[in-house]
């Protein structure tokens, strides 16, 4: 079989698979991204309570492993009484781990704001509240764009994962042509190529799309 | 702590100064920068403030501005307390809504200018009596063109900071702070970080506001010549205490004590 009629044959199943990979990557990180905004700025907060809970959540999302946490929340917490349907438990696991990573990232970009800008909002009479979200946000944001194209890259190859609780991603649907034809390098190298697609000309050119936005918005470039 | 039964509420009387300092000492640590400070500012009065590296000049600004806080002391602005607040007949430290409220008699020009770098000219001036003073939009951009005007800037409204020279930062920063209409301006250093083309147009601009507007201000500068310009007062600082104040005229042309004397004629010399 030529791989153009192994593509024939199977491209609509890939099509389905890139569909569910699709829905895990934005909903993981619309996720990871107010997990991250929320456990960064927690993680600044004068409140030891908050801070406390920040620096727990973050150690035990980013000190473990993924897969065991898809696991967890997907085995596990039935145990308890918590089901999720595996779409869920997907893209939550993703979603929780990748938020930790990002909230460094978020507590980095807020602290590379030069103090002198926190003062100046401050001598405005600036709320606290007023004071991020009108001086500090933006400009952390910024300084965050070019790691969070880093880090929505690996979330959305760690997406893969959730082929193992059977949810038909792109790399389950991969496994399974695989089990039904055996063409392993037809069925993993065209999955290897769609994921890479996927992360070259479509996360990173939107990155950078918004790197320039904001960067226009700063009055550079 | 300190007892603070002994800081009347407010100030009374017929000629209550626009700042007081009563007794106020700042320290970090084991280092007192600033030693039990008495320190009036009056209505439309500009002091300059000067003095050698660490005297605690900045000190004084900052916690005006309540970017500092004190250690013991009591600030008034305007007869009613900066840096606390009266709490069953007596003062406490001031909370942070207090401060909020409070502060916004105050306004505050910095050495690196410090404006949102996210934000144009004209916004940079808008935010504060838009966010702040509850302003509408179109009110608040009438004030901040005006106040643009002033400082010589209209013409780079549009401008983002980082398109603009420092100088012109600088004007921009001074036209941010007067947007919150505040009774008191301080000044640190603003021309520290200029080149010397174009500290002129910043001196000019502070010069003018001297002249035509009522303003009460404080301004910590190493320029002598500007100081001795267009203060009404000059306090020489050391160590964390006022050494000498006087006119102008009088602490540069006549200093009486041996460290101001000593100070002026090191600052000449490097001149
Ligand atoms: N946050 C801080 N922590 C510790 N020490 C500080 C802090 N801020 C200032 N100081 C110290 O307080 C002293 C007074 O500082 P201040 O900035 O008021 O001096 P200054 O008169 O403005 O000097 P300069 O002319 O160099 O600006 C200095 O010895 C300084 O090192
Ligand atoms: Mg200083």
């Amino acid at each position: 079989m030529s791989y153009w009629s192994f593509l024939v044959e199977y491209g609509p199943r890939f099509i389905d698979g890139v569909w569910i990979t699709a829905q895990q990557f934005v909903l993981a990180a619309l996720l990871a991204i107010a997990i991250a905004l929320c456990a960064g700025l927690m993680r600044l907060s004068e409140n030891a309570a908050s801070r406390g809970l920040a620096i727990g959540y973050i150690e035990l999302f980013r000190g473990t492993s993924l897969l065991v946490q898809l696991y967890w929340i997907f085995f596990v917490l039935p145990l308890f009484g918590i089901t999720l349907e595996k779409f869920s438990a997907g893209f939550l696991a993703v979603g929780m781990n990748l938020g930790a990573y990002g909230a460094e990232l978020v507590r980095g970009g807020i602290q590379s704001v030069p103090k002198g800008q926190w003062e100046a909002a401050y001598a405005l009479s600036m709320s606290p509240a007023k004071r991020m979200i009108r001086v500090i946000l933006p400009q952390a944001l910024l300084n965050m764009l070019p790691p969070w194209g880093n880090l929505l890259i690996e979330l959305l190859k760690s997406t893969a994962l959730v082929s193992l609780i059977a949810v038909a991603d792109l790399m389950f649907q991969a496994k399974q042509i695989n089990g039904s034809t055996f063409m392993s390098a037809q069925a993993f190298g065209t999955a290897l190529i769609i994921y890479y697609i996927l992360a070259r000309f479509i996360v990173t050119p939107f990155m950078r799309r918004c790197e320039l936005v904001m960067a226009r918005k700063m009055g550079r470039g | 702590m300190e007892d603070l039964s002994k800081y009347p509420l407010q100030l009374d009387g017929n000629d209550v100064p626009v700042v007081r300092f009563m007794n106020v000492t700042k320290s970090y640590g084991s280092l007192t920068v600033l030693d039990q400070l008495d320190l009036d500012v009056t209505e439309g009065e500009m002091v300059s403030v000067i003095g050698p590296s660490g005297s605690g000049k900045t000190t004084v600004l900052r916690m005006l501005m309540t970017l500092e806080t004190i250690n013991s002391g009591v600030i008034y602005v305007d007869g009613q307390p900066l840096t606390h607040m009266e709490k069953k007949g007596v003062l406490v430290p001031a909370d942070q809504k207090y401060l909020r409220k409070a502060r916004a008699k105050i306004g505050m020009c910095f050495q690196h200018f410090n404006l949102f770098p996210h934000m144009t000219a004209l916004q940079n001036c808008m935010e504060g009596p838009v966010q702040v003073l509850g302003m509408s939009k179109k009110q608040a951009q009438e004030r901040s063109e005006e106040l643009l005007s002033l400082v010589g800037m209209i013409e780079k409204k549009d401008q983002h900071p980082s398109r603009l020279s420092g100088g012109q930062q600088q004007r921009v920063a001074i036209a941010r702070a007067l947007a919150m209409r505040p009774k008191v301006m301080l000044f640190d250093e603003v021309t520290s970080a200029l080149d010397p083309e174009v500290i002129g147009e910043v001196t000019n601009v502070i010069r003018n506001l001297v002249n035509e507007h009522n303003l009460t201000m404080l301004m910590v500068t190493h320029q002598m010549g500007f100081a001795r310009d267009i203060s009404d007062r000059v306090c020489f600082f050391f160590a964390g205490k006022i050494e000498e104040q006087g006119k102008p005229a009088d602490l540069f042309g006549n200093p009486q004590r041996e460290r101001t004397r000593q100070f002026l004629s090191a600052v000449k010399e490097a001149d």
